[in-house]
């Protein structure tokens, strides 16, 4: 019994039905329910995203020059990064180029935004899917200082240092108030590491929480704040003023100091907490392999941090570009962001409206009319949803598909788009992690690996900012302290009409935007964004998307607390808010809604 | 290490008030907030006994960039607050728990904690579509936060969009996102504006209240006076410059290189009021003007629809402080039912502090 997906699942939606609302330590409002057989294994999958902000309807007849402030504010945790597609985009359409200064401290924001976002998702919203924060009442202390120095040089690793957090963490649990714990699944089954671990794990949640706050002051460094810190078409805003009048309130030896400082730091915190981290971690769940999805099968990836300013061609990308079809590895197709038949979204099952939705929209040409209704087979009532109809719509996100594929989106995908292309600097720290680990190539498609590629990738980007930071010191030094490209600020000098597209690599993924200005104004806006992808429902050929296909065939121990689900999920962090808003078509209204 | 089990009541003993402040803080607060007077009681009790104040941190529609800001908080360092400060109880973006473990959170803190909790929003609900353009547990998010709004000791708006509605408001507002105060009217709201609001500012409303035993004073738009009382424009170091006339007139000119005013180039500190010129960003690191960008104000009610934001302003004047945020709020004032009542909560709160000497004598 069941139904063949094009893409190679089994969906069978006989068994008890499981629905977790919210699904929480994610970016937004998302929902899950799956079907799990008499042994409790998942086989079926629904993923929905629930909510939905209309950035891009806001966003019509606005300067362009704007349009990275509002972008920027469809997310709070990859903050930035749509930002940066956005001036990108705009740049695109209106043949602006910006300079070499720029490009560097564009990167260097991008990177730091890298890192830092690894770093928070792996410890604040992923760990607790792999440690027992309780467990690690029963740790022994001096055990605990073994095992963190058998594994790192970090300083931080005394018996006494476990010692006092352990006593700190046993009064905050005697007190009887958990907090941010309260409810969780802890001495569950599915929690495998023993209590060693988990205490040193937990000493590693609150250090990385007094550290990422470290990160991002290179954004407050260049951009003013963080969270989100400005941006501009044409350049960056900071000015470089090294020793002349006015030098102190610019950026200047001390800044550049700063930044060193803090890219020296965060080198040394992903080389020596989060990838040993995870890498022991990773050895007590080396057999739990499950939730590798589409990751085998069919990946995507943008690419991003360009070389050379202004040159976005995959030769200049430091991240790879490229798509992968049917776990064809030998493969890697190039990827065009203007060829209409590539990247095109679905809604028959998403929660809007097209004239005819058996066929995709490229984004340039997107039409989205908000369409609100459950199938025939929900249970509840419109505003008390207790089960969803999966054969219906059932998702504020739409069902993007790269040549009618679903695609896999991330750092995962990054990385085997890099290690099919025998990049050494992304195949060579893949090899070595599994070899460390005693696992062979296929392991790398899973939950585990998702995570492991994050982790590897805060560790490139560390490096990657370090280099920039040096290219950045090197080009003033050669007397170039240009950082904005000012010759088509005004609107006047532009084109009565001009499309274009920007697209970066996201923490979580490909994303990118697609822009046409008229007379000056936007004319119409359309971002597809990282979560869009993974999150999507289901499409007219019935493939399912990334996160339904990651959590198919997973063994539950016990249905009652959804740990594995949540693990799978977060394996991807999802960002909710990136995924669920879109654009209206050229002109047209948005569909009348029922104000109450 | 931090004594993790130290109590309210103990805390604001330490900080030096009395018993007897106390226990008029607990009648003043349950009576502003509509409650009985047994409820001054059993808060008194509750205080003193327990340990930390439960806070049920809830998620509309937002980008998470209040959560993100709280957690670069430096002094206290965010781990200190939420170990030994607050009891975060439930909070969509960090907490362990999901699905029906998280949703009986709400339930048992009602139940338990009835008038005793602080509710901190960040985001706002969408009121088209019946709501369903938000949903949390199969439900319009608004039904959830009404719901734990009624029995809340007080309300924290974080952020813009709490507080005004934000970008998803901006016109045409297609979902109808509405800021906090219009769906809950019957309870003072602390307005914490800025998308995001400075770190230190949002971990210092909430240890302000722990601190010193009171809520913090409000002005006449629900802002706490003491981070939003003067504009970006009065303590900005460049302030010299525009007094002087010396302007930047093209990004990156030699002006700019030199620090000079962002005023042409559209920075919006002169209306603004937000505390970056002074407290800055990301432990004191910068703020937006330092690092060369004017201000959007991001902190100013719809500010998104008040032209690009490289429009020159043109309704100020070059020089003095014409207004102060009491008499713009005044003209602002549309959420008169709400900000009446805040105002009428704190004042009370107020009598209290500044009895506070006298009462130590009587000690």
């Amino acid at each position: 019994m069941g139904i063949q997906t094009p893409n190679g699942f089994n969906l069978d939606n006989s068994g008890k039905r499981i629905v977790v609302d919210p699904v929480t330590r994610i970016e937004g409002h998302m929902r899950v329910e799956v079907n799990v057989d008499s042994d409790n294994v998942i086989r079926n999958a629904v993923s929905t995203g629930t909510m939905w902000r209309g950035i891009e309807v806001i966003l019509r007849n606005r300067d362009p020059r704007d349009a990275w402030a509002f972008t920027e504010r469809i997310c709070g945790v990859c903050t930035g990064t749509h930002a940066l597609t956005s001036v990108r985009a705009v740049e695109n359409a209106l043949g602006i180029t910006i300079p070499e200064n720029a490009n560097s401290i564009r990167n260097l924001m991008q990177l730091a935004l890298q890192v830092h976002d690894h770093v928070v998702h792996f410890y604040h919203l992923h760990a607790l899917d792999w440690v027992d924060v309780v467990s690690a009442l029963s740790a022994d202390p001096k055990a605990t200082s073994t095992l963190a120095q058998s594994i790192s040089s970090w300083p931080l690793s005394s018996p006494g240092y476990f010692r006092d957090l352990q006593t700190r963490l046993k009064k905050f649990v005697e007190s009887g108030q958990l907090g941010p714990f309260k409810n969780g699944y802890w001495g569950s089954k599915a929690y495998k590491l023993p209590p060693e671990a988990n205490l040193m794990a937990v000493a590693h949640y609150l250090e990385a929480l007094d550290f990422q706050k470290e990160i991002v002051k290179i954004h407050t460094i260049f951009g003013g704040k963080n969270p989100h810190p400005n941006w501009l078409v044409g350049g960056v805003p900071c000015p470089i003023n090294i020793d002349g009048t006015g030098a102190v309130g610019a950026i200047n030896i001390e800044r550049l100091n700063l930044v060193s400082s803090i890219i020296d730091r965060l080198i040394e915190f992903n080389e020596l907490v989060y990838l040993p981290d995870v890498a022991a971690i990773g050895s007590f769940y080396k057999d739990w392999l499950y939730g590798g999805g589409l990751s085998g099968k069919s990946v995507l990836a943008y690419g991003d941090v360009p070389e050379h300013a202004n040159d976005y061609s995959a030769k200049s990308l430091k991240l790879p570009q490229g798509a992968i079809i049917n776990g064809n590895l030998s493969e890697v197709f190039p990827v065009d962001h203007a060829n209409p038949d590539e990247i095109q979204e679905f809604v028959v099952h998403s929660w809007y409206k097209y004239p005819d939705e058996t066929k995709g929209l490229h984004p340039w040409d997107g039409v989205t009319e908000p369409h609100y209704e459950l199938g025939p087979k929900a249970k509840g009532t419109r505003t008390n949803i207790e089960q969803l109809d999966e054969e219906a719509k059932y998702s504020w996100i739409k069902a993007p598909r790269w040549r009618g594929h679903a695609m896999e989106v991330g750092p995962l995908a990054r990385w085997v788009v890099g290690y099919a292309q025998n990049k050494a600097e992304f195949k060579d720290p893949v090899d070595k992690f599994l070899k460390d680990l005693d696992l062979p190539l296929t392991a790398l498609f899973s939950t585990l690996g998702r995570t492991a590629a994050r982790a590897l990738e805060s560790v490139w980007a560390g490096r990657q900012m370090r280099y920039f930071q040096d290219k950045l010191i090197a080009n003033i030094k050669a007397g170039d302290s240009s950082t904005a490209n000012v010759d088509k600020w005004k609107p006047e000098s532009w084109p009565k009409e001009a499309k274009g597209v920007g697209f970066t690599e996201a923490p979580r993924g490909a994303l990118a935007h697609w822009i046409k200005i008229k007379d000056t104004k936007i004319d119409n806006y359309q971002c597809v964004v990282p979560t869009t992808w993974n999150g999507s429902p289901r499409d007219p050929k019935g493939n399912i998307g990334a996160f339904e296909a990651s959590l198919m065939n997973t063994p539950m121990a016990n249905p009652e607390q959804p740990l594995e689900i949540l693990r799978t999920i977060h394996s991807f962090d999802p960002c909710l808010a990136c995924s669920t808003h879109v654009m209206s078509p050229d002109g047209q209204e948005l569909a009348k809604v029922k104000v109450r | 290490m931090g004594a993790a089990t130290e109590t309210f009541y103990s805390v604001i003993r330490r900080q030096g008030i009395t018993r007897r402040s106390f226990h008029k803080f607990c009648s003043l607060t349950a009576t502003s907030l509509g409650f009985g007077p047994g409820a001054a009681t059993a808060m008194a009790e509750a205080l003193e006994t327990k340990e930390r104040v439960p806070v049920i941190w809830m998620h509309g529609l937002e980008c998470t960039c209040c959560s993100e800001s709280f957690i670069r908080s430096a002094h206290p360092l965010v781990k200190d607050a939420v170990l030994s400060m607050i009891s975060l109880d439930y909070d969509d973006t960090i907490m362990a728990a999901a699905g029906h473990q998280a949703e009986a959170i709400l339930e048992e803190t009602r139940a338990k904690y009835k008038g005793q909790y602080i509710l901190a929003v960040e985001g706002n609900p969408p009121l088209n579509e019946g709501g369903m353009f938000c949903i949390d547990g199969g439900k319009p998010f608004v039904e959830k936060l009404k719901m734990m709004a009624e029995d809340a000791m007080a309300i924290i708006a974080w952020g813009a969009c709490a507080s005004w509605g934000c970008v998803q408001a901006a016109k045409p507002n297609p979902t109808q996102a509405t800021p906090i105060d219009k769906v809950i009217t019957n309870k003072p709201i602390i307005k914490v504006p800025g998308c995001p609001p400075i770190a230190e500012v949002m971990t210092g409303v909430v240890t302000f209240i722990t601190t010193f035993g009171k809520l913090p004073e409000l002005d006449r738009q629900g802002r706490p006076k003491m981070f939003y009382s003067q504009r970006i424009h009065d303590k900005c170091y460049r302030r010299p410059h525009f007094d002087a006339g010396q302007f930047v007139e093209e990004w990156d000119d030699e002006a700019a290189r030199k620090g000079y005013c962002l005023y042409k180039m559209g920075c919006k500190g002169p209306t603004t009021y937000n505390a970056c010129s002074t407290v800055r960003w990301n432990g004191g690191v910068s703020f937006p003007i330092q690092s060369g960008h004017g201000c959007i104000g991001c902190s100013e009610d719809g500010f998104w629809d008040k032209g690009s934001f490289y429009d020159r302003l043109t309704n100020i004047k070059q020089f003095g402080i014409e207004h102060n945020a009491d008499q713009v709020g005044m003209v602002a004032a549309g959420t008169v039912g709400a900000a009446v009542a805040a105002h009428a909560a704190v004042t009370a709160v107020k009598r209290l502090a500044t009895k506070r000497d006298d009462a130590k004598q009587d000690h």
